[in-house]
């Protein structure tokens, strides 16, 4: 089985934000509600990196952790999967996040954080595959179809990477072999506990 | 001539062209085989050591989008999984074990000079209504929030995961929404009661000679002894603490962001679990710990020989003033005698 991963090459990240536009179309993702967003450190200054961010997909996930009803789950693939059935919106995985992946319908309204959101890998929730339920709740299931994360399959530059961690761990050191320099494979030390030397 | 000119103006220009090569050649030297952007950028890792936290700019309305990684949230993690259940394990089956030995050594601390059959009132209905609302909303704001922490490894596996959701979403429900009945009278307790529970040097003597519990002594006090004002105090400033850190958590990012959400649950949940042990001692004394405590707050009635016992300074300022205003009459100036 392969392990699931995603890494973002900052150095050819262009801030183009089609990744967030085709999460969201993809996905028809609730409105306020990004899965995937673009941050740029420190924007117009010498060195300023572009990094496109949603959930890791982390080896031992904090948000399964930390969740008082046990709403997490992870697929044979490493994918960080929920259910949106059981969870009761209490907002314990944004705390414990690293990402800042999970967001809530409705945040403000007092005690009523709908049933918390996130990026699924393009591979929905424990409904039935391609499902009517699964689409509603989740977003497309492209995984289950053979496809990659479309915010990955569509990036312009190809900065963002979606696939086996070991094989996209492979394409990143080729290009920094290539290039000559890289600012290294973001968030991944934090989320797989390993880095790409570079 | 003329070629010699053409021959010599070939010639210059060949040889300035030439110094011209010759001077931009070190110029071209210094250029770098490659470029490198990396020279001035910004690493994750030293990022994250120097701030703990990355932060940058988005281009979407949510601001808080824009924390790229808070790794603190792993420390979060550990509390919330670790260190709360050992404090919360330790303090709430700590004080039931040390009730039952307690319970076992002394039994209940009776009445010794047996009851008088008569009574005088100690709480009126109000302060009543009030001690119950807050009592009944504790409860379940304790019950479900000890939900949040144990739960999931002491229930669930019972009931399984659909009925311990279901459960647990009424029970956070119950938990928002009670706190405001739950913070209206913990403000009125502290009106209501400050009065007779700021500490004063009855209460260390009272502290000194074992509060009457631990022995068979009955030191004076007022009307609120010195566990008593203890109880007290914890409601007002462990109430005070859990119903502030829990309308920060319940007004998710008013003014508050990720960081400090995350002190607001390791505070509240840390006060809530020391608020509950020392309710248990509250509750242990006001039931089977002490005959004839429980109908204070019960029937708002207590016999006179316990409160002769209990709260001797008390019971001489109550009947003073029942005398003070059985003569009122004939002497308008009464004071209580202190």
């Amino acid at each position: 089985m392969a392990r699931m991963k995603f890494l973002c090459d900052a150095d050819r990240c262009i801030e183009c934000n089609a990744c967030v536009t085709a999460c969201k179309n993809e996905n028809e993702v609730p409105w306020g509600i990004n899965r995937r967003r673009v941050v740029t450190i420190n924007d117009g200054k010498p060195g300023e990196k572009s990094v496109s961010m949603a959930c890791m997909h982390c080896t031992d996930a904090p948000c399964q952790a930390v969740c008082p009803v046990n709403c997490f789950y992870t697929t044979a693939d490493g994918v960080v999967l929920h259910s949106k059935d059981l969870c009761i919106g209490c907002g314990y995985c944004f705390y414990a996040c690293p990402f800042g992946a999970p967001q809530y319908p409705k945040v403000g309204n007092f005690g009523s954080r709908g049933k918390m959101d996130k990026c699924t890998y393009c591979a929905g929730g424990p409904e039935a595959d391609g499902s009517a339920e699964e689409y509603a709740k989740y977003g497309a299931n492209r995984l289950a179809e053979g496809k990659l994360p479309l915010c990955a399959e569509m990036c312009s530059t190809k900065s963002l990477l979606a696939g086996d961690g070991e094989i996209i761990a492979q394409i990143y050191k080729e290009r920094v072999v290539k290039r000559g320099y890289g600012s290294g494979a973001w968030g991944w030390k934090t989320a797989y506990r390993e880095t790409i030397a570079s | 001539m003329n070629t010699f000119v053409a021959r010599l103006r070939i010639f210059v220009t060949a040889f300035a062209l030439l110094l011209l090569a010759v001077a931009g050649s070190p110029v071209n030297a210094q250029q770098p085989q490659r470029v490198d952007p990396q020279a001035d950028a910004v690493k994750e890792e030293q990022l994250l050591q120097q701030l703990q936290v990355i932060k940058g700019r988005g281009t979407i309305p949510d601001v808080k989008s824009y924390t790229l990684e808070q790794p603190a949230g792993r420390d979060w993690r550990h509390f919330h999984e670790v260190t709360l259940r050992w404090i919360g394990g330790i303090a709430i089956l700590g004080i039931l074990a040390l009730l039952v030995v307690f319970y076992l050594w002394r039994g209940m601390v009776r009445i010794e000079s047996g009851r008088s059959g008569r009574t005088i009132v100690r709480f009126n209905a109000f302060e009543r209504f009030v001690h119950w609302m807050t009592a009944t909303c504790f409860i379940i704001l304790a019950l479900s929030g000890l939900n949040i922490t144990f739960g999931r490894p002491l229930l669930l596996p019972l009931i399984g995961l659909e009925a311990f959701s279901a459960w647990s979403e009424w029970a956070k429900y119950a938990h928002n929404y009670l706190s405001f009945p739950f913070t209206l009278g913990v403000i009125l307790i502290f009106l209501m009661w400050i009065g007779g529970n700021i500490p004063n040097r009855i209460d260390v003597a009272w502290f000194t000679r074992g509060g009457g519990i631990v022995g068979h002594d009955h030191p004076p006090a007022y009307r609120f002894n010195g566990g008593q004002k203890m109880i007290y105090w914890i409601v007002v400033l462990g109430g005070s603490a859990a119903a502030i850190s829990g309308y920060v958590l319940i007004f998710p990012f008013y003014g508050t962001d990720v960081h400090s959400m995350q002190n607001a649950t390791m505070v509240h949940s840390i006060v809530a679990m020391l608020f509950i042990a020392a309710m248990l001692g509250h509750i242990y004394i006001g039931t089977i710990g002490m005959q004839g405590a429980f109908e204070a707050m019960g029937s708002g009635t207590v016999d006179v020989n316990w409160a002769k016992e209990h709260h001797s300074l008390w019971l001489q300022q109550e009947q003073a003033r029942a005398t003070g205003s059985n003569q009122s009459q004939a002497r308008p100036s009464a004071t209580p005698a202190e």
